[in-house]
């Protein structure tokens, strides 16, 4: 969001050094305090270099034009596990993860064609009836007249239950899931995550790993049927996965499959919030809720950035990338970039061409959700509206200590008696 | 101006006139003819401006190279046939005049 920052940080943005700006300092991004350095850059050094970083040198990519080249360029720019993967930070190498969003064609296609059919057009279609009862009922309990937390009550709960249908897990257990893609994501350095080193973090993906193996182990032995474990048992591409493997691709299943779109359901709330003139229009005309959609998730970013590493010597931008280098391509800061999108900084629910934003990625490891992600948001609108013609947010959000992800972790709101 | 056919998945017909240079993709967007999503403006970095080409027209328009950009990202697209294209790899010339393409269920 861009509320009018503080004048210190936009006195503080504009006048260190070039040099000395680094983009992935975790605390910009809790502290929403990362718009001024991101123009700034996008201005005067679009593809800049960070000579010194925690997580060592870095090609930080700010304009969507710049990004979209990296995008399309798998053969040059590789998500490859062996190279560092898709974070700023890499795994460490003991007990690195990989999955397909960490690899490079073939391998990666083969796998990704495993999962896709679940999210492929037909079976949204399918989805579409379950995932209305379910909103209806989360809405038709919220209390009023008092503050509660959206983000449990709402954007958790439902995107839980609809991980929980894409795995077939046991529902009664489904907040397992809501934990371990916390676990997945989290900074182990910030003081409210779920686990503080890397070892902690690793041995609770084990455990996520042995309850997942043993539906896993079923449902091999069973027909194949229409959810993701099903789907990975039969699959020869990803029937026989090495164990730090299943548990990437079970760590990625489950993070995209909810975190985002959480995420962006809470951010939704809070962009209208900030924008009531838009929040107006949308009520007098619900047809607009589609392109509020696009538009929100552009607005929110769910996702800060992905990172690749250059396989060999390359220009972007009249700068020559080496080959080795890793080359971060930063989603929040091309969604913002004037030259592709009018007016970045606000939100406008009805402009032209919402679809056209970073926020899915492009190329070959585009979302592969990105429409189940826009069915639930649609879906939670068109029942909220009718309902709550307002849901007010009472206070500040608590956000995620994260350069990868753009969390927001609870949200005080209230709907009006 | 070559008149282009639009069948959407339900079976309605758009008939519209594209100008030579632009592409079939551009041709539906700026005509609001619904079915056609362009999430990438025309990159082909995504696969959601995706058509079935008529069958008689699949010899003027070609087929995707094997390894082209375009026939990796269709190799992902959902409901992908033989006469798939990316509508924003066609672009519209005067042999394209009657063409006619069809829309998926969904574009993924």
């Amino acid at each position: 969001m861009s509320p009018p920052l503080d004048d210190a940080v936009h006195s503080a943005a504009s006048s260190v050094p070039l040099d000395a700006i680094d983009v992935s300092n975790p605390q910009i991004y809790q502290d929403d305090t990362w718009y001024p350095y991101f123009a700034r850059l996008r201005r005067e050094d679009p593809v800049h270099y960070v000579r010194d970083s925690r997580y060592g040198p870095y090609w930080a990519v700010t304009k969507y034009k710049d990004i979209m080249q990296v995008e399309v360029n798998h053969q040059v720019y590789s998500s490859s596990n062996e190279l560092g993967g898709i974070q700023i930070e890499d795994q460490p190498k003991d007990m690195d993860r990989p999955s397909f969003i960490r690899m490079d064609p073939p391998k990666h296609d083969e796998q990704r064609k495993a999962v896709s059919p679940v999210v492929a057009p037909a079976n949204l279609a399918n989805m579409e009836g379950v995932i209305r009862e379910r909103t209806i009922h989360v809405l038709e309990s919220l209390p009023r007249g008092e503050t509660f937390d959206w983000v449990d009550r709402v954007s958790i709960e439902l995107t839980t239950m609809m991980l929980a249908t894409l795995f077939d897990y046991p529902w009664d257990d489904r907040r397992q899931l809501t934990y371990w893609s916390d676990v997945v994501i989290c900074n182990v350095n910030a003081s409210d995550s779920p686990v503080h080193s890397e070892e902690e973090r690793f041995a609770e993906i084990i455990k996520m790993a042995e309850a997942m193996a043993k539906l896993f182990n079923e449902r091999a032995r069973m027909p194949p049927k229409f959810d993701l474990l099903s789907m990975l048992a039969h699959d020869p591409a990803t029937q026989n996965m090495p164990v730090r493997e299943f548990m990437g691709t079970l760590g990625l299943l489950i993070v995209g499959g909810n975190d985002t779109t959480r995420n962006t359901m809470t951010g939704s709330i809070m962009a209208l919030n900030e924008y009531p003139a838009e929040y107006q229009k949308l009520r007098e005309d619900p047809s607009l809720i589609p392109g509020m959609v696009s538009e929100v998730i552009r607005y929110v970013t769910p996702v800060i950035h992905m990172r690749r590493t250059a396989k060999e010597d390359t220009e972007l931008g009249g700068k020559t990338i080496k080959k080795g280098d890793k080359v971060v391509i930063w989603y929040v800061s091309g969604n913002r970039d004037p030259d592709a999108i009018e007016e970045p900084d606000r939100l406008i629910i009805d402009r032209a061409r919402p679809r056209q934003h970073l926020s899915f990625g492009f190329g070959i490891h585009r979302c592969v959700g990105n429409r189940l992600a826009e069915l639930q948001l649609r879906i939670l609108w068109e029942e909220l509206l009718p309902r709550f013609p307002m849901i007010e947010v009472m206070g500040p959000p608590n956000r995620l200590y994260s350069n990868f992800i753009h969390g927001i972790r609870s949200l005080p709101v209230r709907i009006p008696a | 101006m070559p008149k282009i056919t639009y069948i959407e998945y339900g079976g309605r017909e758009h008939q519209v006139e594209v100008p030579s240079g632009l592409s079939v993709m551009r041709g539906a967007v700026d005509n609001n003819i619904p079915g056609i999503d362009a999430d990438c403006g025309g990159e082909c970095a995504c696969a959601t401006c995706h058509v079935y080409v008529d069958e008689v027209w699949l010899g003027t328009t070609g087929t995707p190279a094997d390894g082209s950009q375009e026939a990796s990202m269709l190799s992902f697209a959902a409901l992908a046939q033989p006469n798939s294209r990316l509508s924003c790899q066609i672009t519209v010339t005067e042999a394209l005049e009657g063409l006619i393409v069809r829309m998926p269920e969904g574009q993924h």
